[in-house]
């Protein structure tokens, strides 16, 4: 991925940055030009809460190239309480035991590495909430 | 508008084509069209493609393709929706010829995926890069994710998912053009390696090489053609949010809703007069949600479509009697008009083992990435 690409995503993808929706109230993450719901073009950045609950999941187990080290892994798509939906990689925790329901926290995570010499791309995870809880708890 | 009418058709062998370019696949298709309506020039082409660029590296086959037909010199373009490109690439050539731009058009689909290229990176590029590709997701992740949504929302099971695979298989094996020409049972779908749960290998459509064509025309001129035209009554696109994420209910397929409401309307019919279809399978799941959505089944009831034998040949309404994505293969730019080439067979009754009974009205559904483009045509027998 060049630089200039990862760069510009970086509020969304570091800061879980969102944008409300003056028009209609509607949270869009990432942020976009104009609302989904009501064609509004004006948004004032939000912070998306750092927890959720998995929508819906599987377990990867034949993965693209850059995740093969990673494989497999559970993914979701987590809803957070500003009813924003994110697909996210979860983590800290056997991937069968991802189902929906299950309720997570967002974390700031290294999602890939391109190549033999590509930038370190980072965003966000999800961890069960049990697992968070333990591991704080070490 | 002019009245459309598809006078002949003409496809390639799907599966593994070592032997075979995108080129040569594309003019092997479209030549046998043209010999079967016995004709030698053309107005205008219409090829739909996903990815040639990343499969082969090849971009801009509008003009490649017309100049090894032959006919350089014509009006050639490619048309491009992901996997629902080739049923795009049909509506192109249906407006063509129902506004009277052109009299004679060929509409083509052609994907060479095996050719060295990284199938599962190539169709990912058909996700959302920002917020899907890049955290690692996949095709069979994504449509993983639809199939757990529909398990928990209406119940269904591993069970009824692997029935859709053996029902498209049964078909298959009846298809001589198809990839896979065997049959497969419960149990071997259900153990089969799991690529992302709940769907495992014997869920999901194939990696193929292949080419289909049509030959358009307006319906007052078909006789010149063949005896058996067959007539296309409606035509629906419509879109969805891009990523999987952002649709309000992940288990049903708004887009494939809508554009099969705007199929249905211009042909004057409801679903309840299809007697056959061919839907975009390309996961069993796809095929459960794709019958939901085009109203062949009620909401939540599609788990139970292919146990019962209601979407089988000698069924209520046969599904995917070629075999579908998952038996005949899935060369994802020419699927589109593949599967309009099975209900034109359907419709003329030149299906052979697979024919369905006095069929009059037949369907096809054609769409692209995790649902956000769907494409609808309603043909019927002339």
């Amino acid at each position: 991925m060049p630089s200039p690409r990862y760069w510009r995503e970086i509020p969304g993808r570091y800061r879980l940055e969102a944008g409300r929706c003056h028009g209609c109230g509607k949270v869009v993450y990432p942020t976009r030009r104009i609302c989904p719901a009501c064609r509004g073009a004006e948004f004032e950045p939000v912070l998306l809460s750092r927890r959720g609950r998995v929508v819906t999941s599987t377990v990867l187990r034949v993965s693209p190239d850059d995740f093969v080290m990673e494989s497999p892994y559970a993914m979701a798509i987590v809803e957070t309480p500003e009813r924003v939906r994110l697909m996210v990689q979860v983590t800290d925790c056997e991937p069968s035991t991802v189902q929906p329901g299950m309720e997570v926290t967002l974390e700031f995570r290294l999602i890939r590495k391109e190549g033999q010499s590509g930038i370190l791309c980072y965003g966000h995870k999800a961890v069960p909430v049990v697992a968070a809880d333990t591991a704080r708890s070490r | 508008m002019r009245e459309v009418a598809i006078v002949a058709a003409g496809m390639t062998r799907f599966g593994e084509l070592w032997q075979t370019s995108l080129r040569d696949l594309f003019v092997d298709a479209a030549t046998e069209a043209l010999n079967a309506a016995g004709v030698d020039r053309l107005d205008a082409i219409f090829v739909g493609s996903m990815a040639s660029g990343q499969f082969v590296g090849q971009e801009h086959i509008g003009p490649l393709c017309a100049d090894h037909l032959g006919m350089a010199g014509v009006a050639a373009m490619r048309v491009e929706s992901a996997c629902a490109s080739g049923g795009m690439a049909l509506r192109a050539g249906f407006a063509e010829v129902a506004s009277g731009l052109s009299d004679l058009v060929l509409v083509a689909g052609v994907e060479k995926m095996n050719d060295g290229a990284d199938a599962t990176a190539v169709l990912a590029t058909a996700a959302d890069q920002e917020t899907e590709a890049y955290q690692g997701v996949t095709f069979p992740g994504l449509y993983a994710m639809i199939a757990r949504a529909h398990m928990e929302t209406y119940g269904t099971t591993e069970e009824e998912l692997a029935a859709v695979a053996v029902k498209s298989h049964r078909h298959g094996a009846l298809n001589p053009k198809a990839q896979f020409g065997r049959v497969v049972d419960l149990q071997s779908v259900m153990t089969s390696t799991l690529v992302a749960d709940p769907l495992r290998l014997l869920h999901c459509s194939p990696v193929t090489d292949g080419a289909a064509a049509v030959l358009l025309c307006p319906l007052r001129d078909a006789k010149r053609f063949t005896d058996r035209p067959v007539k296309l009554i409606g035509s629906g696109v419509a879109t969805g949010a891009m990523a999987l994420a952002d649709r309000a209910d992940p288990a049903f397929l708004d887009a494939v809703q809508l554009s099969a409401e705007r199929a249905y309307r211009m042909a004057a019919i409801g679903p309840g007069d299809v007697h056959v279809a061919e839907v975009h399978d390309c996961f069993s799941i796809a095929e459960i949600c794709c019958i939901e959505a085009l109203g062949l089944v009620e909401r939540g009831h599609g788990r139970h479509a292919a146990p019962s034998g209601e979407t089988a040949l000698g069924g209520r309404v046969p599904v995917n009697t070629s075999g579908g994505l998952k038996a005949k293969g899935h060369p994802v730019g020419a699927t589109g008009v593949a599967q309009v080439i099975e209900v034109f067979e359907q419709l003329r009754g030149e299906a052979g083992d697979r024919q369905v009974a006095d069929a009059r009205f037949g369907l096809t559904q054609n769409m692209g990435g995790s649902g956000a483009s769907s494409v609808v045509h309603i043909l019927e027998r002339v």
